[in-house]
Formats: structure tokens, sequence, C-alpha cells
């Protein structure tokens, strides 16, 4: 259907195009001088067809089959399922989708038969009233097109503004997708914040998201305090950046300061390498090589560890938060202007004197920030404390307990088949507007301090 | 020499410059300090890379090899029809097979043993063979067979002959056999194309990449079709087209804000969008890549106007000056020759998305499958999720495998990346 679509779609503009092309060149032959070029014609009846009918298609595609499904299942509420219990309801549904794509298990009722035609007769009508909309409003277009080209009307400024549009609603897109990060975020944290209160939520000490799924089930309430959750993410941030600034900010000063020219180009893309190891890739080192290493020498100390103990975790995370570190600080060092180091070097201070007071406080903001994004980088972290913290909200500081994170719990509530209508599912869009926000606030004050920074500088 | 300056003073200085020295000396030991944190730092950094490369070669290596069993196999009629050959026996085939070479083999619990050698995927592999072929009922075929799992983690040395019976995974008995066999020619070695051309399976001697390496490349699509072309106009529009204004500044304060926002996020927007409310299909590749467009859109328009921003203004200037008109200018001279750069980053942008995994657990990619996607909007898999899926397998099989696939990962994202150095580099020497 789609594919179809596009190329109805292609083919009206191309035609629209060569009509255009075709008519300007006539006028030509007629010796009228047509108000522009013979393609800007054709590129105009080329996007008057080409968007309308892109927008028209869009929009059925993302809302045609919810209007249907919608339409279908409100005349259903009125006889058979009335009684029906929101449960229920949702499996009815499914039923029918699945008939009307053909699949019939056992002896439906008839009225589930009857639903599922009329589903595919309603998609099959508006399927064609699409297809005639896209063609009558192309046709439209080419005519109005075609026409224009010989009443002297200039096509660059029209072609060019419908091009100017498109790139800025390019740009919007950015905006749109914030927005809808927002908004989806809000709207679901909302509907959990009305089944469990926002203060249970933010001062809870007990985070135990088990929540029966139908009546006759027994389970607890479920718990829905995210202290503990928060207690675990930022402990594993913690560890790692306990481990990778230091580090991390040593190699960038080494690197900018210390390394030559062979030493720099074989070192920068090791470290490039290290930036570009997807994370999933750092989670399965950590269980198969750092987990048991770390079992092991807690075992040889006498400590009693836990199999996945935050320490794993965090150690990991610092190492893919080393290169991070230390790229931002090789560039905060570019940026400080020569005279600065030469000043201080030709006053007979030593390499690392001219390092620790003239060139680290100089750069301070933008290594500041680049600390700061490694932490929003830390805290939103998902695949590593995956793979290698552990699942259930422990109250501990302890690096050798096992402590889940907030990434942990939105990927374990959210995998599997997700109903929206339990708190379950929805906690973790409360956990993901309360990590987004965490996560907006850390960038906020990074690109302030490096902006802040650039500034004094250039 | 200096005999005019008294004792005295000449014994100051000695000490004046006595403490100059020490102080120097504790000067140059800071220097030397500074100096080798920033190497331990750096041999840390270095180290931890080689361990993680070596550790994922030393496990991974081996699934790139797997033990086959050759045997001769008569497909009699008794067990395959002509007119169906799909529906055979083709277990008893095989089972018989190996009987012929064990005929001592006799007490039930003891063939069934014997059984467990080929993979249990084996069967299927011979319907195929013999489905396509069906001139091959009524012959006898020589047809390599995979070992199921322990037998090849044996043949590899990673089963220990030595370990305890009862710690053992295979019995001594069934080591006996494969010896056998092993003795009479039948086992061999052969590269494991059924790696990257085999769909997931449960078992891990048959289980490949080739539904993962699919899926990736539909999301990849996807999200270069949507990313590319979005990107290079929101970043023509806020070079060179738009107004300084407070609006325009909040778009870019939004774009930098956007490339920090982590990625489950947009998994999390996915869901709640693309799934819930638009009724787009799960698990596929679709979805995958439209959330991903979104999540590299930032890095490729931040790309694109570095690019942009590296032309020279004359070229500009001087289009204008021809009679050119704005947009003329943009795209017939500066966009073609900011491409190289685009490119990079765009190529950049990609391996981005191909590693990333946490939105598309949100989005169901992680699902068992175990057929190759035919179009965008099968359910299918990536090859990170893969890696997460095989990563939690239980069978000690995988666990090589898994090391195998983040190679092959690892292999295309470095070949990304050379390609986008390689553009760099010709970048730098056009100008």
């Amino acid at each position: 259907m789609v594919i179809a679509l596009l190329l109805l779609i292609s083919l009206l503009s191309l035609v629209g195009y060569l009509t255009n092309v075709q008519a300007a060149r006539l006028m030509r032959q007629r010796e009228i001088r047509p108000r522009g070029m013979d393609r800007t014609y054709g590129l105009h009846a080329l996007l008057t067809i080409a968007l309308p009918g892109i927008t028209i298609m869009c929009l059925w595609l993302l809302l045609g089959s919810t209007v249907v499904q919608w339409l279908v299942f409100s005349s259903l509420t009125e006889n058979e399922i009335s009684q029906a219990s929101h449960a229920e309801l949702s499996i009815i549904k499914a039923e029918i989708l699945a008939l009307s794509e053909g699949r019939i298990f056992g002896d439906p009722q008839q009225y589930k038969i009857v639903a599922a035609n009329r589903l595919n007769e309603l998609q099959a009508m508006g399927d064609i009233l699409v297809t005639v909309c896209i063609v009558v409003i192309g046709m439209l277009a080419l005519v109005l097109s075609r026409r224009k080209v010989a009443t002297g009307f200039t096509a660059r400024p029209h072609v060019e503004s419908i091009i100017q549009k498109m790139m800025m609603l390019c740009s919007l897109l950015a905006v749109v997708t914030t927005l809808g990060i927002v908004l989806s975020l809000l709207f679901e944290s909302l509907r959990f914040f009305a089944i469990v209160s926002p203060v249970d939520f933010l001062l809870g000490l007990n985070w135990e998201p088990q929540v029966a799924m139908r009546e006759d089930q027994i389970a607890s309430n479920g718990a829905f305090g995210w202290l503990p959750v928060l207690l675990g993410t930022l402990l594993i941030t913690l560890l790692a950046c306990l481990f990778a600034i230091p580090v991390g900010i040593a190699t960038g000063i080494f690197l900018h300061e210390f390394a030559g020219k062979t030493t720099r180009a074989v070192i920068k893309p090791t470290l490039e390498i290290l930036a570009g190891i997807p994370t999933v890739v750092y989670g399965f080192f950590a269980i198969l090589v750092v987990s048991p290493a770390m079992r092991e020498a807690a075992r040889w100390i006498g400590i009693d560890a836990s199999p996945n103990m935050a320490l794993v975790a965090g150690l990991v995370m610092g190492i893919m938060l080393i290169p991070f570190i230390s790229s931002f600080t090789d560039d905060a060092l570019d940026a400080i202007p020569r005279n600065l180091r030469d000043g201080s070097l030709a006053l007979g201070a030593t390499r690392a004197e001219t390092v620790i007071k003239v060139l680290f406080p100089a750069a301070l903001p933008g290594i500041m920030g680049a600390v700061l994004l490694a932490v929003s980088r830390g805290i939103g972290e998902t695949m590593i404390v995956v793979m290698a913290a552990g699942l259930l909200a422990n109250l501990t500081f302890n690096p050798m307990d096992s402590v889940t994170t907030i990434t942990v719990q939105i990927v374990t509530l959210l995998t599997g088949d997700t109903e929206f209508d339990n708190p379950r599912t929805l906690s973790a869009f409360a956990l993901g507007l309360m990590l987004f926000l965490m996560t907006l606030f850390l960038n906020v004050l990074a690109l302030g301090f490096v902006r802040k920074y650039r500034e004094k500088y250039e | 020499m200096n005999s005019n300056i008294p004792q005295s003073t000449s014994a100051e200085i000695t000490g004046t410059l006595q403490l100059a020295r020490q102080r120097i000396k504790k000067r140059k030991a800071l220097d030397r300090l500074l100096f080798l944190s920033g190497l331990g730092a750096l041999a840390i950094a270095v180290s931890v890379l080689i361990i993680l490369i070596g550790s994922l070669v030393a496990t991974g290596h081996s699934a790139f090899i797997q033990t086959y069993i050759t045997l001769d196999l008569d497909i009699s009629e008794r067990y395959v029809k002509r007119e169906d050959p799909f529906k055979g026996q083709y277990r008893n085939i095989i089972n018989e097979a190996l009987l012929q070479q064990f005929p001592g083999v006799t007490e039930r619990s003891a063939q069934r043993q014997l059984f467990s050698l080929p993979s249990p995927a084996a069967q299927y592999m011979l319907r195929d063979h013999i489905a396509s072929n069906p001139k091959l009922i009524g012959n006898t075929i020589r047809f390599a067979i995979p070992v199921s799992d322990p037998y090849d983690q044996l043949n590899k040395g990673l089963v220990l002959r030595e370990t305890e019976e009862q710690n053992r995974r295979l019995k001594q008995q069934q080591i006996n056999w494969f010896d056998t066999l092993d003795h009479r020619g039948l086992i061999s070695n052969k590269f494991n194309w059924n790696l990257l051309t085999n769909p997931d399976s449960r078992f891990p001697e048959v289980a490949g990449l080739a539904g993962a390496i699919m899926g990736s490349l539909y999301t990849l699509l996807i999200c270069f079709a949507v990313s590319f072309p979005v990107g290079i106009g929101a970043a023509i529009h806020l070079e060179l087209f738009a107004p300084k204004n407070r609006f325009t500044d909040l778009i870019e304060i939004n774009i930098n804000n956007l490339a920090a926002v982590p990625s489950i996020v947009f998994g999390l927007l996915a869901l709640a969008v693309f799934l819930n409310s638009f009724g787009m299909p799960r698990s596929t590749p679709l979805v995958g890549g439209l959330t991903l467009a979104l999540m590299t859109l930032p890095t490729i328009i931040i790309a694109t106007r570095s690019a942009l921003k590296s032309v020279p203004t004359s070229i500009h200037d001087a289009a204008l000056a021809l009679g050119a008109s704005r947009q003329q200018a943009v795209f017939h001279h500066i966009l073609p020759a900011a491409m190289p750069g685009i490119l990079t980053g765009a190529i950049i942008g990609m391996a981005q998305a191909l590693g990333e995994t946490a939105p598309l657990l949100l989005i169901g990619m992680n699902a068992f499958l175990a057929a190759v996607p035919n179009t965008p909007i099968d359910a299918s898999t990536t090859l990170p999720t893969q890696i997460f899926l095989w990563a939690d397998s239980p069978e000690r099989g995988f666990i090589s495998r898994t090391c195998a696939a983040i190679l092959v990962l690892l292999g295309l994202l470095v070949s990304m990346n050379a390609i986008a150095i390689f553009l760099r580099q010709k970048l730098e020497k056009q100008h």
C-alpha cells in the first residue's frame, strides 16, 4: 500500500514536471519568453503535486488505522460488550484484529466476525478514498501549475519559498522531538500520579513494582518509592566518576602537554575506538571479564561481594567515560591562548607548574563542563547497568552490594508485553521523566560552563 | 679568581645555591610525577582496550569454526515420500546412519546418548537439502552435519577430558564415540558460514546473525533516509537563512540539549508515540529506524553546520555577484563543497546508530525470531539487540557466539569509521 501510494505520487509529480518543462519549451518555440527557467516551472509542478500527496499519505498511514478501529469498536460497545471489563475488552479487540488479518483461532462469535469484516471494509474504503484524494488533488495542482506557465508567472520565488519553508520545518523537527519527549513523559507520568501519589513516589523508600495483572492473581499492591533506585543510580555513577575523572583528566593533560607527535598519533585513535565501542559491548565485557575477576579479588581479600555488585557496573561505566573526559580536557587545553603557556614558561616555571598553576585553572570551566556531561551520561547509561547491575532496589551505599538504577528499572518494566493501564508500566514513564529532568539540568549547566569558557577566550 | 670577595659571602652563596638546587630538584620531581601519572592513566586506558579486544577475540574466535560430522545418509523411501519430501522423518535417517557407525549400541538409553551427537537442527538442514533436490530420494548421500554444542566444545578443547565425569557435560562413552568417529576421519572443522547466513536459533551450533544483520541494515537505511535530508535541511536553514532572533537561539539550544538526552528516553518517546498513539507495528526496523533518526538528527545537524561554516564565504559571494539567488548559491556551490564534511558527520552518526541498543529494547526489537526479515515492517532484531539476547542465553555455546557477534559489529563500526577518516583526510587535502 505504501509503495503503491509512493509510486502513484512520484508518477503524478513526474508527469507534472515534464508537462511544465514541455509547456515552457513550447512558449520559447513560439518566441514568448517565459519568466523563469524551464526546470523551475517543472519543479513548481513537482512540489505542488508531491507535497500535499505525501502529507495526505502520511496522515492516513499514521492515523487511518486508529480511526478505523475506533469507529468499529465504538459501534460495538452499545450491544455485545457492554458488561465486559477493561481487560476483557482489550482481549476482544485483539481477537477482532487477528480475525481481520485472517488469523482464526477456534470458533469466534458472530459479532466478532461482523466487526472484523467491517474493519476490513472500512480500511479498504479509506484506502480507496485516500488514493482518489491524492489523484484528484494532484491533478488539480497539475492543472493550476500548468496554467500558470503561460500567464507570466515568476516561478522561482514561489519554488524557493516552498523550499525555504520545508527547510524551516526540518529545523523545527528538533523542537517537535523535544516537545514530544516532554509531553509524552508528562502525560504518562500524570496518569501514573493519578494512581500513585507523587509524595509516595518522590519520598518513598520502597521500590517493588509488582502489581497484579489480573484480578484473580495474588500479588502485593506494589510500592513505588523511587529513592532506592535513585540512590543506586547515584552510587554507580559516583563509582564510575571516581575512576574516570582522574584517569580521564590525567590522560587529557598528558596528551596535550607531554605527548610527542607520534604518541599522539597513536593514542588519539585508540581513545576514539574506546569512545566508539557500543555500550552493549561494554556490558558484555562486564559479564565476561570484569565481574568474575572482581568476585575472585573480593574472595581473595575476604570481602563478601554480591554477584552483580555495583562496583563492576561502576568500573566498566568508568572505562566508557575515560575517552569522553580526556577528549574534552584535551579540547579545553587547546582553547587556552598560547601566550598564557609561553608567559608562564618564560618566567621559569616548569612544565608541571605551568599545568597546575596556569593551564588547569584556566581550563577548569571547560573541564567542569566535561565532568558534568560525563555525570549526565553515566546517569542515563543503560546497557552496561542492564547487563551488569542488579534488579532489586536495595537501599544501600555499599559498592559490594547489588543495586539497581533508573534505566535498569525502565527497561525491565517495559520489555515484554506492555499494557498502558497499570501503574507498573506507567511508573517507568515517571522514572523516565525524572531521568530526563536530571540529565537536562546537568546538560544545561554543562553547556553554560562551556559557553562561558568559550566567550572568555574568543 | 674571586679573591676580593669576603669568605663569609662566598659561603652564603654556596648555601643559597644549595637551597636553590634542592628546590629545583623538588620542582623537577613534581614535573616527573605529573608526567608519570599521565603516563599511568594512559596506560590504564590503553590496557583496558587491549584486555577488552583481547578477551573478545580469545573467546570469540572459536565461534568462527564449527565442527561437522560427515555421514553417509541413506535417503530411503521408507522415511521420505517422493510426493512430499517436506514431511520426511529425517531424524530417523540421521540416527540410522549413526547406528551404522556403531552397530554395537543396542540399549535404548545408550542409543539416546549417541543420537545427541548431531545438532537437533540437522534434520531441518537435511530436509531443506532434500526438498530442493528431490532426485536424491532413494540414493545414499554424503552429508556434513554440524555436531551439537557439547561435542563442538569438546572438539575445540573447551570441555576438558580431564574433568570428572559427573561435572562434565558429556559422558565418557560419548567422548569415546566422538574420538572413534574422529579416527575414522568423519569429523571435520569448517569455517562457520552459518554464523553469517543463518537466522537466530535456539541451538547455538546453527544460530546465525543473518536476521540481525538484515534488521540492522533496514533500520540504518530508514534512519539515514530520514535523518540525512532533514538534518541537512535544518542545518542549511539554521546556518544560512534563519534570522538571528530568540526563536533561532531556542532551536539551537534545543538541538545541543537533544544531543545529550539519554538514548533510553528516545525509546520511551517511541513507545508512547510511535507504538501507542500511531499504532505502528512493534519490533520492526521501521519504528527502530525512525527512533534512531530522531537520535542521530542532532549529530548530523551539528556536523553539517560546521561543514557549511568551513566553506569560504567568497564562494557564496561570487555566486551572488554573478546573479545567482541565495538558494542557488547554496545548493549549487556551498553544499557540494561541504559534502565530504557532511558525509563524514553522517557516517559517524550512522555508526552511533548502529551500536545503539537501549531504545530498541523498549520497542521490542529483542524478540527471538527464527526468520530473516524481508521488509522493514517485519519484526526483526538488530546486531546490538541480538548480542544482548545471546548474552542472556544460558547455553554455553552462546558465549563464544556473542563474542563473535560483537567482533562482527566492531568490524562494521571500524570500517565505517575508516571511511569517515578517509573522507576527512581527502577533505583536508582539498583545502
